[in-house]
């Protein structure tokens, strides 16, 4: 029982280094961070954007050579003292919103935003209307075998 | 209705649903990104020339005149196929062409033009590729249209083809011509 015991932990441990594995594959680039909140606020700021070249990567994780230099644009502006808000402007600016993996809510991306509302409400009107519709068949009764319940 | 047909009616909506997307796919690129900066004045730059370094280009010395820029670099490899189309119809475009060169060592990128000739009247160097994010570059290669305000107004990522050349980039020098900028 011990070393199955042990051997959980083990496993947890693992699991737990694999994960961390991208965080550290992450930080590509030496950047002369002044403190450890800085680093973390760069990271997450990066995280939010979008690589233009390889678009299915943030700009924190991707390799690219436009990323790099993104990502050191970014540190710059950091160091210029610009808040997280007017460096996403700058690059929106030059990128469009396309750069944002959080798009903005406005008239375009209104479907974007309300479309899994409007699917929600249309699954839970189908679901009520089913639930309805079986509990009107009476309980004790098996319900009728009707030719359209074959398939 | 009978009920017996909604698994098909179902199905032929996913089907309808995704037909659309294969078709939406094909006809417009998602890869490509719309640059915001069209309608709005070109970013300002001052750079230096590929093969005079001591010397520099900036906006001021091209306003009043429209121009195209081009953004290639030895590297790119689609520039390859973009850059016979420039050779053959730059010149009847009646615009300067500026080469933007992009990310490059100035000896390769010398050695590209003199081995496969140079379309521009004047190529500028941008190696740190900071000026490219003014402007939004995200690869290249990449053109812009500005007309004599200064304003971008066309902007092609990916190789200029023949196609482009008569149906993007004439009319709306013609147009140009006509608003007398």
């Amino acid at each position: 029982m011990i070393s199955c015991k042990r051997f959980h932990a083990l496993a947890a441990m693992v699991i737990a280094v694999a994960l961390l594995l991208p965080i550290v594959a992450s930080a590509i680039d030496v950047l002369p961070f002044k403190d450890h909140a800085e680093e973390q606020r760069f990271q997450n700021l990066t995280r939010q954007l979008r690589c233009l070249v390889c678009q299915n990567e943030s700009l924190a994780d991707s390799s690219a050579d436009l990323a790099k230099d993104l990502r050191l644009e970014v540190f710059e502006q950091m160091q210029q003292g610009k808040n997280d808000d007017e460096i996403k402007k700058y690059l929106t600016a030059r990128y469009s919103d396309f750069v944002l993996y959080n798009p903005p809510l406005r008239g375009s991306t209104a479907l974007l935003w309300f479309a899994p509302l409007i699917l929600l409400l249309i699954g839970s009107f189908v679901v009520y209307r089913i639930v309805r519709r079986r509990a009107a068949v009476p309980r004790n009764q098996p319900p009728a075998a009707s030719s359209e319940d074959d398939w | 209705m009978n009920s017996r047909y909604v698994p098909l009616i179902g199905f032929a909506l996913v089907a309808g649903l995704l037909g659309f997307g294969i078709h939406y796919m094909r006809n417009n690129s998602m890869n490509e990104v719309p640059s915001p900066l069209i309608g709005k004045p070109a970013p300002a730059f001052d750079l230096p020339l590929l093969d005079q370094p001591d010397k520099r280009l900036s906006n001021a010395d091209l306003s009043g005149k429209p121009y195209l820029l081009n953004v290639f670099a030895s590297w790119c490899f689609a520039c390859r196929d973009e850059h016979p189309v420039l050779m053959a119809e730059g010149k009847a475009l009646g615009i300067p062409i500026i080469g933007f060169n992009y990310k490059d060592e100035p000896d390769d990128a010398k050695r590209w033009l003199s081995q496969f000739g140079d379309p521009y009247s004047v190529v500028i160097a941008d190696r740190e590729g900071r000026v490219a994010i003014d402007f939004g570059v995200y690869g290249a290669p990449e053109s812009f249209l500005v007309d004599g305000k200064g304003i971008i107004r066309y902007k092609r990522i990916g190789a200029i083809t023949p196609e482009i050349v008569a149906f993007e980039l004439k009319p709306r020098l013609a147009a140009m011509k006509e608003e007398g900028s």
